[in-house]
């Protein structure tokens, strides 16, 4: 069986599987091992890939499978990865596996949680595989709608309210999406063929410039949304703030990374001359995004807001990155992905771990966890740092790349843009820097607080995953970025072939 | 006419056959033995639905008043499944005391309704579709009334004679004037003598009027929820989907063979219903607190929906349609299905009351949300598919204005969807709905429109088989 499959199987039998347990017990145990068997299946297909690549298969596509699926609209179900698309699956594949273990103690209807947390993971696989409009677009829905569930019944404070207004925003989103991707549709065949939802094809056709210009827009937005674009950015604090722990993990981790790679992927990808054309509107709302988003990020006194903020300044920054459209940024832009993604999970994870002890998420409520609980305190130093672009840490490459990507554009308008955003690697500075005084030093304030307890077995297997990763990509960056530098060439000559 | 040729009309035959084996069941079973009536029709209903599969010659009769096509012959089967999966949910309520009498009646009725409906979509003039109109309707009005110690259910009774009697008399002038100006009836010359004049636009005006009547399109919905409140449970789910869908595809079929002419004009019309539905729809379904109520509006907008498929007049849009509506058949059953079966054995139907149940009764709240988001539109469950290539189709023919606002809607009713949801699933409640047991035949109804519900969706054979059966221009 084709290796990608198995990203879709694995779940799928998980899930069976969860369901034929009686407790919380089983559940947990058994959903470890299907995100371990499908950590264990996306580090194998890393050396697959870089094996084929160095017997030297240069497709474009790698392990591609191609069914039929509804013969008369030419929907296939088609998957292939590229080096892209690898570093995202290995991502989700990490960030589900750090989750399940950061959710052990869900106990109330675990099960169900379980089951939910798995069919959102697996709609993240299949968006990161498919080569197909149609399927792309069923897996993105796949991974939105669990959310409600997931943040209704599970999470805290306003949860319903939450819940309701992301899972709303981000269907209205896709709703402009679909009309994008019908657009893309029913324009790949300018000279009669075939009408394709292959992302393949239809890159190797010009779809019209008038076409493009009325749709591009449509798909940009509609992604765009699930990146916490500005000014659609208002589901994602309230989202992350109210969801559980292992929801904010993966929903911050991954799937506002569905957002960034359908950009490029579908949107710039298929249409570079509205790209072009239409990225300066765009670049002026992921600038405020960026420098919105931290300084949201240094008002905010509860710990998840402050994240949340940050995930919005952060992914603000991929989007800003692709559409710089030059192969440093973008190759920034992807490495920001996976090492955001890496990071704003360990945070989210040691947030809920220490709101587990504490019960209370307000950074001036607490202090001097550092003498309480060491080993979650050293850990969200280091998450910290690495949010914060210390060198040595995936922050620092991510945010080196783009910055110096964007800055080779010679015009003033793109470098006025670029110190703007550069600006906020200080704000987060600031907004670090500042929790992780008030929270980890300083006295304890809260006499309470000396009999908590440090990490479990589980919450260090949880963190100690995702800093290894954290850690991996700052000191071996390269091999990352060519691997990602070597799938960006398809996509740079369509973006610069005028 | 030979046997052969009698047999065209196979569908109706048998049905009638079932309607008059229940009827002499009636005169020579004891009254103490009634309720064998249910399992004897239930099977005799079953043989008649899978001999409907068995393969059919097609053709005209009668000078060509009745006529069948493949995909006539499919979508009479999609409706056999529907009321055979209604006539299941019915069961453990007909067993009740106070039906124990009316057994037969019941299905003796609600057949003949489905004989109408089947000679509704295999007419060949206006004739023979006003007859079959009027024998669906009619009984369905005694339907409506059948719990008849309830003030609401006469009420519904009252309330549907009434609008379908005015929105027939409509059809019906409108008929006389298409009459008029062409001189015949039969759809094929109709369509051939069609030449757009002030008075054929009136006529068809009118027309279109009276079937938005039965459909419950906008601004001609009104008797749609109160009648739905007020009928009893299985009788709301045969109006909203046996009728709305037979009466939906025979517009479809109408508009796209006799008024093939004026598809620009009616393309226009269908236009603006399709937004009024669909946005009105929702926005009073948002405020239901009344389970039926509720299904009652979000039905209404599915129609908007299921317009958007007839404008596009493609091959296309055809098989949408089709393919919509046996997707909404299958999800629009299990919904009912799941307030039948609260509403029989706690008497409860309001969303307050549904709080907290997935705590009692696990699994009919996950078919209930299953069925929610395949009315929706969520993957993987096939509402998703049917409302996707309805889209395409309305996309195909370059309206992405009102695709846009189509998927805006569909989010909209995503929101009221997720409160039943939300209900069942995240509000606490102190006393929720008894954890129950159903009974058998309620079990198999939900389990045969659960295995609908997402295998019409990844099957794609089902797809193209009505593709190759459908037609457009």
């Amino acid at each position: 069986m084709n290796i990608l499959t198995l990203f879709i199987i694995i779940p799928i039998l998980t899930v069976i599987g969860i369901l034929c347990t009686k407790d919380y017990k089983g559940a947990r145990v058994i959903s470890a091992i299907g995100m371990g068997l499908q950590l264990v299946t996306s580090v194998t297909l890393i050396f697959l890939f870089l094996a084929e690549r160095r017997a030297g298969n240069t497709s474009e596509m790698l392990f591609m499978v191609d069914y039929v699926w509804f013969e008369a609209l030419n929907i296939h179900y088609l998957v292939g990865v590229d080096g892209i698309s690898v570093a995202m699956i290995t991502l989700t594949s990490i960030v589900s596996f750090a989750g399940i273990f950061a959710s052990w103690e869900v106990k109330d209807l675990s099960r169900e949680f379980f089951i939910s947390l798995i069919i959102l993971a697996t709609g993240v696989f299949g968006f990161f595989i498919s080569l197909d409009l149609f399927t792309m677009f069923l897996f993105y829905e796949l991974a939105v709608i669990p959310m409600y569930l997931l943040i209704g019944i599970w999470g805290s404070g306003p949860k319903e309210y939450s819940a309701m207004k992301l899972t709303l925003m981000l269907m209205g989103g896709s709703a402009l999406l679909l009309v994008g991707l019908f657009g893309i549709y029913f324009n790949s065949a300018p000279d009669g063929g075939h009408l394709t939802f292959n992302i393949l094809e239809i890159s190797k056709i010009t779809i019209p410039i008038e076409a493009q210009r009325f749709f591009f827009p449509f798909t940009f937005i509609g992604f765009g949304i699930l990146g916490a674009l500005f000014p659609f950015h208002t589901w994602s604090p309230d989202g992350h703030a109210s969801a559980p722990t292992a929801v904010s993990m993966l929903h911050a981790g991954v799937l506002m990374k569905l957002g960034g790679y359908g950009c490029f992927r579908v949107a710039m990808f298929l249409m570079p001359e509205a790209a072009h054309e239409l990225a300066w509107i765009f670049l002026i709302l992921t600038t405020i995004s960026v420098v919105y988003g931290a300084f949201g990020a240094i008002w905010q006194k509860d710990l998840k807001y402050i994240n949340a903020y940050s995930s919005v300044s952060h992914c603000g920054l991929v989007l800003f990155a692709l559409l710089m459209m030059n192969e440093t940024a973008m190759d920034g832009a992807i490495i920001q992905m996976i090492s955001h993604g890496l990071m704003t999970a360990l945070f989210f994870a040691l947030i809920g771990m220490i709101y587990g002890r504490t019960h209370t998420r307000m950074i001036n409520e607490m202090g001097g966890l550092m003498k309480v609980m060491p080993f979650l305190a050293v850990c969200y130093v280091i998450a910290g740092l690495a949010s914060l672009g210390l060198p040595g840490l995936s922050g620092f490459v991510a945010e080196m790349t783009i910055f110096v990507g964007s800055f080779q554009h010679p015009d003033l308008f793109h470098r006025v843009a670029t110190i703007i955003a550069c600006s906020s690697i200080v704000i987060t500075a600031v907004y670090i820097l500042r929790v992780v005084g008030i929270l980890l030093f300083g006295p304890i304030r809260n006499n309470d607080f000396l009999q908590l307890k440090d990490a479990k077995w589980y919450e260090k297997m949880s963190t100690v995953t995702l800093i290894v990763a954290v850690a991996g990509i700052g000191l071996f960056p390269l091999w990352l970025s060519d691997m990602i530098m070597n799938s960006l060439k398809p996509i740079m000559d369509q973006l610069s072939l005028f | 006419m030979n046997l052969q040729q009698f047999l065209i009309m196979r569908h109706e035959i048998l049905l009638i056959g079932v309607v008059l084996l229940v009827l002499l069941a009636e005169l020579f079973i004891k009254n103490e033995k009634k309720h064998y009536v249910i399992p004897f029709t239930i099977v005799l209903f079953l043989l008649i639905t899978i001999a409907g599969f068995l393969p059919a010659t097609t053709g005209s009769l009668f000078g060509g008043m009745y006529q069948t096509s493949n995909l006539i012959i499919l979508f009479k089967n999609i409706l056999n499944v529907a009321v055979f999966i209604i006539l299941l949910q019915s069961a453990s309520w007909l067993r009740k005391e106070i039906n124990h009498e009316r057994i037969s009646e019941f299905y003796i009725i609600l057949l003949s309704s489905l004989v109408g409906m089947n000679y509704m979509i295999s007419s060949g003039d206006f004739l023979m579709f006003y007859l079959g109109l009027e024998t669906a309707t009619i009984p369905l009005t005694a339907l409506a009334a059948f719990d008849k110690y309830k003030n609401k259910s006469a009420e519904a009774g009252i309330k549907f004679i009434l609008s379908s009697a005015l929105s027939s008399g409509i059809l019906l002038f409108g008929l006389s004037i298409l009459y008029g100006t062409t001189g015949s009836i039969y759809f094929t010359e109709v369509a051939d003598k069609l030449v757009s004049s002030p008075l054929l636009v009136l006529g068809f005006i009118f027309f279109v009027s009276g079937m938005a009547f039965k459909i419950s399109l906008v601004p001609f919905h009104f008797w749609t929820a109160d009648v739905y409140e007020g009928a009893p449970v299985n009788v709301t789910s045969y109006l909203s989907v046996v009728s709305k869908g037979a009466a939906a595809f025979i517009f479809m079929i109408i508009l796209f063979t006799v008024f093939k002419s004026l598809s620009d004009m009616w393309g226009g019309v269908l236009y603006l219903l399709s937004i009024l539905t669909m946005t009105i729809g929702n926005l009073f379904a948002m405020r239901q607190k009344n389970m039926k109520r509720f299904l009652a509006f979000s039905s209404i907008s599915q129609a908007g929906f299921i317009l958007l498929g007839i404008m596009g007049a493609s091959q296309l849009g055809m098989t949408s349609v089709v393919y919509f509506v046996m997707v909404y058949v299958f999800s629009n059953l299990a919904a009912f299905g799941v307030v039948s079966v609260i509403s029989d054995k706690t008497g409860l139907e309001n969303m307050d009351d549904y709080n907290g149940m997935y705590r009692t009764n696990p699994k009919l709240s996950l078919i209930m949300m299953l069925a929610l988001f395949s009315l929706a539109g969520i993957p993987p469950v096939a509402g998703f598919f049917g409302k996707f290539f309805l889209f395409t189709s309305a996309a195909s023919k370059g309206y992405y204005w009102l695709v846009l606002i189509a998927v805006l809607n569909a989010t909209v009713s995503l929101y009221y969807y997720l409160l039943v949801v939300k209900a069942m699933f995240i509000n606490k409640n102190d006393n929720p709905i008894a954890k129950f047991r159903s009974t058998f035949t309620d079990k198999l109804a939900l389990i045969i429109c659960v295995a609908g519900i997402f295998a019409i969706g990844f099957l794609s054979p089902i797809y193209e088989l009505i593709r190759s059966l459908s037609f457009g221009f």
